[in-house]
């Protein structure tokens, strides 16, 4: 039986190493998330940001170290990765939605044949959910007749038809024009602010500096430097992130 | 006797070589219409199993047993890599041997338990599903992998995934060549000839055998019935890819 409270960090990372083939890309990773809590990750491209999140779903597997989710270790070769994947949403940069479904059906999908909703109760939270990313009167659009930031928002609300509880982030502003990321940046805010536990990798500084609790930055496969966004952007000791902010502020 | 029938047995009088008998005889139009409904019960049945059995390969060939994997190879490498002709002859005569018997409707002879048409659908249903099966997995691989992994990411398995993501999408991709394999089996429909199974070809045959005066004219009307069946299946296939069209998507 797993002993986990609230009170206990949500996603614990200790220590991760993660190699492709010869290639180290994460090189001892630790990190606590509290439920609630907005984290950002944030560093140089190929830096291990990305792998990072992507190993807490397990759609990457680890060399070392470990990471728990509400305290059940998720790289345990027993444990069922699909149950796992149930209590963590992931929104990834390509969006990647199902293009042959229409946006209702994308949002209805998941918890038709995992959670085994009824298409009744499904379809009711789905137009929820539409409604909440601002996308009602679009429930019948392909997604191949909508925006980068309207696919976004719809794969945010996919996301979250599985009822997570947590939400991974990949970088999901990266592919988009400067005027739709606004629209997904708010869409994510309005999240974070009903209490949702939000993982995010990002290049958008004045986002993280306003929306996250916690700011990381990662450089070659390590966490150089981590604090609040006020310590982070104002009082950055590392010379490595002090040449980040440097560049991108 | 109506003057349709008429003219016709008057031009077999006038062109010997034109005998058109089975538009007059009615004993020969039944041979005729007989064999014209096994071929498109065969087609239809080996065309369906095909299909499965590509959709079904292509899914184990993306198994996570190497095993698996292999004996999906392995079955594509013979079927494909043989011909339908000695595979028909080989399944009926070689394999027909060993399979169980039974006592047929007259209570004395015995009678194999898979009958001629029975074997020339499994040999060529497995014949066209070794293509198929490289088909739809052409299909599959044109689906990028990020897709496949939001699907699982949801919490699907990996048996969701393909059948309500990557099959439904591959197809899209897989349609044309998949129409092209098709009009192929049902062409090779009619080397189960070879083992006696009473399709249009066999039919005709006979016919043109008891009535040589009939061979032109019976050659003919094959022609135009492989052309109207292939016809009906192309025309099924593309109004298929039709209604299969996304919106924005793919053009």
């Amino acid at each position: 039986m797993i002993n986990w409270s609230p009170e206990q960090p949500i996603v614990s990372i200790h220590n991760v190493h993660k190699s492709f083939g010869p290639l180290e890309v994460l090189k001892g990773v630790s990190m606590d998330i509290m439920k609630g809590e907005v984290i950002c990750i944030i560093g140089p491209s190929g830096s291990g940001k990305s792998t990072l999140i992507r190993c807490i779903n397990a759609l990457n597997d680890i060399q070392g170290g470990s990471i728990t989710l509400e305290g059940q270790e998720v790289h345990d070769e027993k444990l069922d990765k699909l149950e796992l994947r149930k209590k963590v949403g992931m929104v990834f940069q390509q969006y990647n939605l199902f293009p042959h479904k229409t946006v209702l059906e994308n949002v209805m999908m998941a918890p038709i044949k995992v959670l085994k909703e009824s298409k009744v109760e499904a379809q009711k939270r789905a137009l929820e959910l539409i409604k909440k990313v601002r996308l009602d009167g679009k429930e019948n659009s392909y997604p191949g007749e909508l925006s980068g930031g309207q696919q976004q928002r719809v794969a945010i609300a996919r996301s979250l038809a599985m009822r997570p509880d947590v939400m991974l982030f990949d970088e999901v502003t990266a592919a988009l024009d400067p005027e739709t990321v606004k629209e997904v940046l708010i869409t994510i805010q309005d999240l974070a602010a009903e209490g949702m536990t939000c993982i995010l990798v990002t290049h958008e500084m004045a986002f993280a500096r306003e929306v996250a609790d916690h700011i990381y930055f990662t450089d070659r496969g390590v966490i150089v430097e981590h604090g609040s966004p006020k310590e982070f952007f104002d009082n950055a000791s590392d010379p490595r992130t002090k040449e980040f902010l440097s560049q991108v502020l | 006797m109506s003057s349709f029938e008429e003219f016709f047995i008057q031009l077999a009088v006038d062109f010997p070589r034109w005998n058109f008998i089975w538009l007059y005889d009615d004993l020969q139009a039944d041979r005729i219409l007989s064999g014209l409904w096994v071929t498109v019960k065969l087609s239809l049945a080996c065309v369906s199993l095909s299909v499965v059995i590509g959709v079904v390969g292509a899914m184990l060939q993306g198994s996570n047993s190497s095993r698996v994997r292999a004996l999906v190879q392995g079955y594509i490498q013979f079927f494909r890599n043989t011909p339908p002709l000695v595979q028909l002859l080989f399944f009926y005569f070689a394999l027909g041997q060993f399979t169980p018997t039974e006592v047929g409707p007259d209570g004395w002879t015995e009678q194999p338990l898979i009958t001629n048409v029975g074997w020339a659908i499994i040999a060529l249903s497995l014949f066209a599903g070794a293509f198929n099966v490289e088909i739809f997995r052409a299909g599959i691989e044109a689906i990028p992998y990020s897709t496949r992994e939001a699907a699982e990411s949801l919490g699907m398995s990996q048996r969701q995934t393909f059948f309500y993501v990557t099959l439904p999408l591959s197809l899209r991709v897989s349609i044309p060549a998949l129409n092209n394999n098709l009009v192929n089996l049902v062409k090779t429909t009619t080397q189960a000839y070879a083992i006696a199974v009473p399709e249009l070809l066999y039919e005709s045959v006979s016919v043109w055998n008891d009535y040589p005066s009939a061979q032109n004219p019976t050659m003919l009307l094959l022609f135009l019935a492989y052309l109207t069946l292939v016809g009906i299946l192309v025309f099924c296939m593309n109004s298929w890819e039709k209604s299969m069209r996304i919106p924005g998507y793919g053009h």
